[in-house]
């Protein structure tokens, strides 16, 4: 495919969906919360009842409004809800509440770390509030529609047709992502749906400035299968283009079990939605005041947070970059770093010992057997001397196998390294009455000796005697 | 003490305070009429006695409070698009059929808040569209004055329950004319509010830039006690206005004329029926004579209020009336075997006439291709509708008009000929279309003896002098002696 991808370029633009972090639903007080009983949190207005009427949830505003900030766009004044109608059994009212003609907000920017080192920047064409549908769910004795999510507030975020390849549209997705997480804006579990997103793939020969015809992926839900996702249409649509076959504008799914994509419709048949102004909400006013207040109340994000932990905690930017990856890794790492009091030394556990076990047993750090405090905890024994770097990984293993605490397991195992003076000197007795012709050969101008000698000494006390004092003793003892 | 029903809520609140009747006599009284008079009136589709009652007994409980509460023991006809709690709500059409209310509209609690009881619920034009309630899906309802004539629409049963003396007074909705067409043909006093000034929430929705709940009453005073008391900002409902609520009955007697100008437009009263452009005349004299001044005004762009008003209200019906598709409540077609069958089957069964047509009419007003042409162009006339009033308020406090070009025509007249239907409301459209407070008050009898409204139109928010005007009006011509 190298030459055919010389020859051909991808237009690829995303849009994504974000539930917002709100406490209660768009447009009236239910809990806004996944994984309740099924109609658990539903009311007259999110169940479409007649004459009940939307009434704005402030706090979504405020959340979308962050979203607006740390993605630069230009922030209107006044922005109008619109009704999008369709039927589907899952959306009560018939229509959804979206926002059409003028969206909140519009022309902003996303810029993205590529694989290659390089920085690119991603244009926004507008981000708009939406209400969430709720979910059809297929039982044995038939169909039962669960309105928890109908009226969830969410953020439809439309990227420029900007990206060329499916990493440029991961990156931008995980960049996107870590915003949203880091800005307590979306949750941004993409397993539970809070971070959807729809790709517009289109592929054209390099050089010309028409678009080809898009066709749409919906509803693709991790990073990973995006980037396949994109891989896959961009071959697919070459592939016609090449057997002189004209592209259809379609809508697809990703299959991720079996690695394509799937026709889920044909244009022909999309909908009319009959969008229009919605008679029961008034224009949406944020006002300059609200929008500083807002402003003021901004969480860091992830390019704040890296920078200050290369300055607070001396960290490269590498290490930085890694543990800044998610906002929950970010916190993971600040308190185990408070709790041990040695930033670098924390930035190693996290980094490599913990993410690649955690990666080993494909595990979240949110889900992770061993805690922040637990992990500093052992990065403290370590630096008082109490267990040895490497029994501490032994220690580690054992944490994150039970989820216990590092004092109980040294305890129980006996791990605790010998700083005894006496014991040392015991073993090193022991070692130097076993090997004479050793000793002489040392005595004799042998010094490289020295380490042999302390590797004796440390089998003969299981590897728990302080490394530091047996080579001071051993050194004693033979000069 | 059988009269009870009869009486006006002022003459009610001042029995109470005397202790001349109990809360469960006036009940009764009423409930006793209806067992009467509804079976032919129609008037109203759901009365639970033992709700009634339960309420009254209550009340009866709590004298001191008739001191203290705007409405206390006054039994009020809710029309069935409106929701109470546990009450039906069925907005006259097949499709809520058996419909229980999960929740109380805004309206309906401040009513019982301030001591009213819900005495039943109301017939109704299938989704109050239409003007002589014969759009129903529960049955006509007919005129105390003549019964082989409509009491107008669509708060027809609202009407035709407080001019036939089942209750003192009732609320109504008004889109285009719903409250004061059916209160001139009934003889009685209905207030179209501001266009923000009372709570839709838990009305049911025709068209939401149009619609406003009000009272009729037979008196100025009556239905001026229960608009203040429904009044105001409703956090539930994002377009009321948090402007305060004067007390519009404690107001009415400091009524006068003096200095107030009313406009009235000649071109109006062209094809209006010469009983009420008579009756018409007749009022605009007494208010000279009472001080006003009467000017001529002019409003171009009025004319196309019913083509707008076709417009926009059926586009916002077409997406208000969507939820009722046979999914979550209401009506669902016996037989279908798919989702789209079941949308289709549903909704062809469950609505009316009427309905399907303006759902159509909306549908393609809104749809791709025809927006600009129809739903945005009547958006944008409808602009000009309303500066034309702003500019004609330069040159008068009111404007006059008869409410309705003819008195209560006979059922089945018009029901065939939409377009004759609809110039029904050609005073009260422009009205909704600019947002402004309006009331229809009573101002004379044809020669069959059938009541003529006027309709006094005010400034936004200007209900307090509206219903002051209005008060003058009723005490120089009195108050018309129901059937």
């Amino acid at each position: 495919m190298t030459d055919l991808n010389n020859k051909y370029e991808a237009v690829i633009g995303l849009e994504v969906h974000a539930q917002l972090l709100t406490k209660s639903k768009m447009f009236c007080s239910c809990a806004n919360q996944f994984g309740a009983a099924i109609n658990a949190n539903i009311c007259p207005v999110c169940t479409g009842q007649p004459g009940a009427l939307p009434a704005v949830n402030r706090q979504a505003i405020e959340l979308g409004v962050r979203a607006a900030m740390a993605l630069n766009c230009q922030i209107r004044n006044e922005s109008i809800f619109a009704r999008k109608n369709y039927f589907y059994p899952d959306l009560p009212k018939g229509y959804q509440i979206s926002q059409y003609e003028k969206p909140f907000c519009e022309k902003g920017s996303l810029t993205v770390r590529l694989k290659s080192g390089e920085q690119k920047q991603f244009g926004i064409t507008r981000i708009h509030f939406e209400e969430d549908a709720g979910k059809n769910v297929h039982a044995s004795h038939g169909t039962v529609v669960n309105l928890n999510r109908a009226g969830v507030p969410l953020i439809e975020i439309v990227s420029e047709p900007d990206m060329r390849t499916s990493h440029e549209a991961g990156q931008y997705l995980r960049a996107l992502h870590s915003i949203l997480q880091f800005g307590d804006i979306c949750d941004g579990n993409m397993e539970q749906g809070n971070f959807r997103c729809d790709a517009n793939i289109s592929v054209r020969k390099r050089g010309d400035s028409k678009f080809g015809t898009k066709v749409e992926l919906k509803n693709i839900n991790s990073f990973r299968f995006v980037e396949k996702a994109i891989e896959y249409e961009i071959e697919r649509q070459i592939d016609l283009v090449e057997k002189g076959e004209a592209i259809r504008q379609q809508t697809r799914t990703w299959n991720s079990s079996k690695n394509i994509t799937e026709l889920m419709r044909e244009k022909e048949s999309a909908h009319d939605y009959r969008y229009f102004p919605d008679p029961d909400l008034a224009p949406l006013v944020i006002s300059e005041a609200w929008i500083k207040s807002i402003r003021s109340q901004m969480p860091e994000m992830p390019s704040q947070v890296l920078a200050r932990f290369q300055k607070d905690y001396a960290l490269s930017e590498y290490d930085a970059g890694v543990l800044t990856a998610t906002k929950e890794l970010a916190s993971f790492y600040e308190q185990t770093a408070a709790k041990s009091k040695n930033p670098k030394a924390s930035a190693n556990w996290v980094a490599n010992e913990l993410l690649g076990r955690l990666n080993a047993a494909g595990k979240e750090i949110a889900n992770s057997p061993v805690k922040a405090q637990q992990l500093g905890d052992l990065v403290t024994r370590i630096d008082q001397g109490e267990i040895s770097g490497k029994i501490a990984k032994t220690v580690f293993e054992e944490m994150f196998l039970t989820g216990r605490n590092p004092a109980e397991i040294i305890k129980e195992k006996g791990l605790v390294q010998i700083s005894d003076t006496g014991a040392i000197e015991v073993a090193i007795d022991k070692v130097i009455a076993a090997n004479p012709s050793q000793v002489a050969d040392y005595k004799a101008g042998k010094v490289k000796l020295l380490g042999f000698f302390v590797g004796q000494v440390m089998k003969e006390t299981q590897g728990q005697a302080n490394p530091g004092m047996v080579n001071e003793l051993v050194k004693k003892k033979l000069d | 003490m059988s009269s009870l029903h009869s009486l006006d809520i002022q003459s009610l609140l001042a029995g109470y305070q005397k202790n001349d009747f109990s809360v469960q006599e006036v009940a009764k009284s009423c409930l006793e009429a209806i067992s009467k008079k509804n079976p032919q009136l129609n008037a109203l589709l759901e009365v639970s006695k033992d709700r009634v009652l339960a309420r009254a007994a209550e009340l009866d409980q709590k004298k001191s409070d008739a001191q203290r509460l705007k409405l206390f023991g006054v039994p009020i006809a809710i029309k069935d698009n409106i929701l109470v709690k546990d009450w039906q709500c069925t907005a006259g059409s097949k499709i809520l059929q058996g419909y229980r209310s999960p929740y109380t509209a805004t309206t309906v609690a401040r009513l019982e808040a301030e001591g009213a009881v819900v005495l039943g619920k109301a017939n109704c034009d299938e989704f109050a569209m239409g003007s002589s309630n014969e759009s129903s899906a529960f049955g006509p309802c007919r005129n105390p004055w003549d019964l082989e004539r409509v009491p107008g629409g669509s708060s027809g049963g609202s009407a035709a329950a407080v001019a036939g003396s089942l209750c003192p007074a009732a609320l109504g909705s008004d889109t285009g004319g719903s409250i004061r067409q059916p209160a001139s043909l009934c003889g009685l006093v209905g207030i179209k509010p501001s266009y923000g000034r009372v709570s839709r929430f838990g009305a049911i929705a025709y068209a939401s830039s149009l619609d406003q709940v009000g009272p009729l009453g037979k008196t100025v005073w009556d239905s001026a006690r229960v608009l203040e008391v429904i009044s105001g900002w409703d956090r539930f409902d994002a377009t009321t206005s948090k402007a305060p609520v004067p007390s519009y009955s404690d107001a009415l007697k400091e009524s006068t004329l003096k200095g107030l100008k009313f406009g009235f437009c000649k071109s109006w009263l062209e094809g209006v029926d010469p009983a009420v452009q008579k009756a018409f005349e007749n009022s605009m004299q007494l208010l000279k004579q009472a001080g006003a001044e009467i000017v001529e005004i002019d409003l171009p762009y009025t004319k196309y209020s019913l083509s707008v008003y076709y417009l926009i209200a059926p586009s916002e019906a077409s997406s208000n009336l969507a939820r009722y598709d046979g999914v979550h409540y209401g009506f669902r077609a016996p037989e279908f075997k798919d989702s789209e069958t079941l949308y289709n089957r549903s909704r062809g069964q469950g609505f009316g006439k009427e309905v399907k047509l303006r759902i159509m009419l909306g549908t393609y007003a809104l749809s791709a291709g025809y927006y600009d042409a129809f739903y945005l162009k009547a958006t944008q006339v409808r602009k000009m509708i309303q500066q034309d009033f702003s500019n004609a308020f330069k040159k008068c406090d009111a404007v006059l008009t008869p409410t309705s070009p003819s008195t209560a025509f006979k059922l089945g007249e018009k029901s065939d000929d939409p377009l004759k239907m609809y110039l029904s409301d050609v005073f009260t459209l422009p009205v909704n279309l600019a947002g402004l407070p309006a009331v229809s008050i009573p101002c004379g009898l044809d020669d069959l003896r059938l009541p003529i409204g006027l309709q006094i139109i005010g400034r936004p928010f200007d209900e307090l002098r509206l219903l002051q005007m209005a008060r003058v009006h009723e005490s120089l011509f009195g108050v018309l002696k129901h059937p």
